[in-house]
């Protein structure tokens, strides 16, 4: 650790992969509940394992983007953070309003929930993704501003990179669309196509930006590589990811009401979607074998060309699966979907995180440069559970969404949802199994953590 | 990546493409916003069909539900539903309110949310008008 500023990004790490434990359990129960319908009902329904699931998601993901910059500015501007008194009086706030409103959900009703904030003054909640509290949304809105102001306050007093600055304009980005979230009219469709305005924009726009700067750095740390080298190559990633992602929005816009033409506009460019995150593939691989130096971090490489393949995989092939609106007329929110959904966040968002920690937590914790041999072992053997399990998962679903589109839509005699739901009942039981070995996985992942902690560094 | 492309025409064609999508796709939203008129069935959103999309949305519907196909895939579409169920309210509004409230052994079930008449009316009104909003005739068929 260069800084000592620095290790604020500890609790953000510490905190990050405690809410992924969280997401992972929830995600097992619903799991279940897609094959023992009235497990844990009615003290947990779907809905709220759903919510509680895909919230801890975001939430984590965030607290590790966060750690991510705190960790690497004060590094990239060759200064020490500019507050970080502020950066951890942020960090309890976030956990602090992410906790209770974790606990709002589970502990009461969420119309009880929607009543206690007063939801109906300025109704936000109850929309995919956006479910928490309008007070909670107006904390995340503080914690963003207050983060921001942190970061650039120190980017302006240190050296100015090309990584903080597309750190920052991703963060930037991440907190203005953010507020689309208080837009919510009573028209459907404006709700629909406005909403999107956070979700897409978000994870198939401003995060790719986030997404590059962390890869380009801790590449930049652990392959000795130029920086003139990989500053292009991050631009390059970055451009197409927005001149395509951008337009690519229009792939939702087909069957909520809009005009027709967003069919020709979404297909062909989501259709593009996939090409940043190739050139991501052939940049990590290709700066990894340019490498002038044998990090001893080998841990930390491994994640990091892990994202490299499976966001493309998860982001680009799946997505593009289903992306063209002919197909999509057809697969639209199906387990199609979820399988997109889950290599994607996992492999593009998720990994990127743990990539991050990988790279960074050894030096938070006092070494030079990484963690003993036996560590890193166990984290190499987490790595390789939790990445094949996922995309287990994701094949075992796809075949589950398949099957759908083929009995549900695709058909001259199309049946119910829930029988169809019935035939799909093996393909879900081999998806909690396989969900089931990624929480091992997990498991071992935060054993790595304290498994040969007294024994030396790998050299 | 060869020498003849440098660093600061990646750059450049980064803020000029990012810049000139943004305009693009903030002129093409403009152009959606001008015909939503056409498609978003918005005659129909009476005061009833307002509080019906809060009580959708403060019971979380979406948490199991698709509605145009967005949401959760836990349970049925919702956007065809008053088609399905016969062009009736009524018959959306009993299915609502005899939810077990133990729920079904072994099964999926919808859980007993309590709704008063007013919010049950409501939600069904809301559905009915999601019903009537064009979009390119999805789903496929009636089942969702």
């Amino acid at each position: 650790m260069q800084y000592q500023s620095q290790a604020v990004a500890k609790p953000y790490f510490i905190a990050a992969i405690g809410l992924f434990v969280g997401q992972i359990l929830f995600g097992l129960i619903m799991g279940l509940q897609y094959v023992i319908g009235d497990f844990l009902f009615p003290e947990i329904p779907f809905n709220v394992a759903r919510m509680v699931h895909t919230n801890l998601l975001i939430v984590w993901i965030l607290f590790g983007f966060m750690g991510a910059a705190y960790y690497l500015v004060p590094e990239e501007s060759e200064c020490e953070l500019y507050s970080p008194k502020l950066a951890l009086l942020m960090f309890w706030v976030f956990l602090i309003a992410g906790a209770l409103t974790i606990l709002g959900y589970l502990l009461v009703p969420y119309a009880t929930l929607a009543e206690m904030t007063g939801n109906s003054l300025l109704p936000t909640m109850g929309r995919e993704f956006l479910e928490q509290p309008t007070i909670t949304k107006i904390g995340i809105v503080i914690v963003a501003l207050a983060f921001l102001f942190n970061l650039g306050m120190t980017m302006l007093k240190g050296r100015k990179t090309v990584i903080t600055l597309v750190l920052f304009i991703g963060l930037v980005g991440l907190a203005v669309f953010f507020l689309f979230s208080f837009f919510n009219p009573d028209n459907l469709v404006r709700d629909k196509l406005y909403w999107w305005f956070v979700v897409h924009l978000w994870v198939e726009g401003v995060w790719e930006l986030i997404l590059g700067a962390i890869l380009a750095f801790v590449l930049i740390k652990t392959t000795g590589v130029d920086r003139e080298v990989i500053e292009k190559w991050l631009y390059v990633i970055i451009a197409l990811a927005l001149i395509t992602g951008i337009i690519g929005t229009g792939h939702h816009f087909f069957w909520i009401g809009l005009p027709g033409y967003w069919q020709w506009w979404g297909s062909i460019f989501s259709a593009l979607e996939p090409l940043p995150f190739f050139m991501m593939t052939v940049f990590a691989f290709n700066m990894v074998n340019q490498r002038r130096r044998n990090h001893p971090n080998q841990a930390a490489v491994l994640w990091a060309l892990g994202t490299s393949v499976m966001a493309f995989l998860g982001a680009g092939v799946w997505g593009f699966m289903h992306t063209l609106a002919p197909v999509n007329y057809y697969t639209h929110g199906t387990q199609i979907t979820a399988a997109h959904g889950h290599m994607a966040f996992y492999g593009a968002y998720a990994m990127i995180v743990l990539t991050i920690i990988s790279y960074a937590m050894p030096m938070l914790r006092g070494r030079k440069a990484a963690n003993s041999g036996k560590s890193q072992i166990l984290e190499m053997w987490s790595f390789w559970l939790m990445t094949v399990s996922m995309v287990f998962i994701t094949l075992f679903l796809t075949a589950a969404g398949v099957l759908q589109v083929y009995t549900q839509r695709y058909t001259d005699n199309p049946q119910p949802f829930m029988a169809v739901q019935e035939r799909l009942e093996l393909f879900y039981w081999m998806r909690e199994a396989a969900g089931v070995v990624f929480l091992i996985g997990l498991i071992i992942y935060i054993i790595s953590f304290f498994a040969g902690s007294n024994e030396p560094e790998q050299a | 990546m060869s020498k003849t492309f440098t660093k600061s025409m990646a750059r450049n064609i980064f803020y000029g493409g990012s810049l000139f999508f943004m305009l693009l796709f903030a002129a093409l939203v403009f152009d959606s916003e001008s015909s939503l008129p056409d498609t978003d069935n918005r005659q129909a959103i009476t005061e009833e069909v307002a509080l019906g999309k809060l009580v959708w949305e403060q019971n979380n519907c979406i948490g199991c539900h698709s509605l145009l196909g967005e949401g959760a895939y836990f349970a049925p579409e919702l956007g065809n539903v008053y088609t399905r169920f016969g062009n009736s309210t009524e018959a959306i509004k009993a299915f609502i309110a005899s939810r077990p409230k133990e729920g079904i052994p072994g099964r999926r079930s919808m859980p007993q949310f309590n709704l008063s008449e007013k919010d049950l009316n409501a939600v069904a009104e809301f559905l009915k008008y999601s019903s009537g909003i064009k979009n390119s005739n999805w789903p496929p068929n009636i089942q969702g």
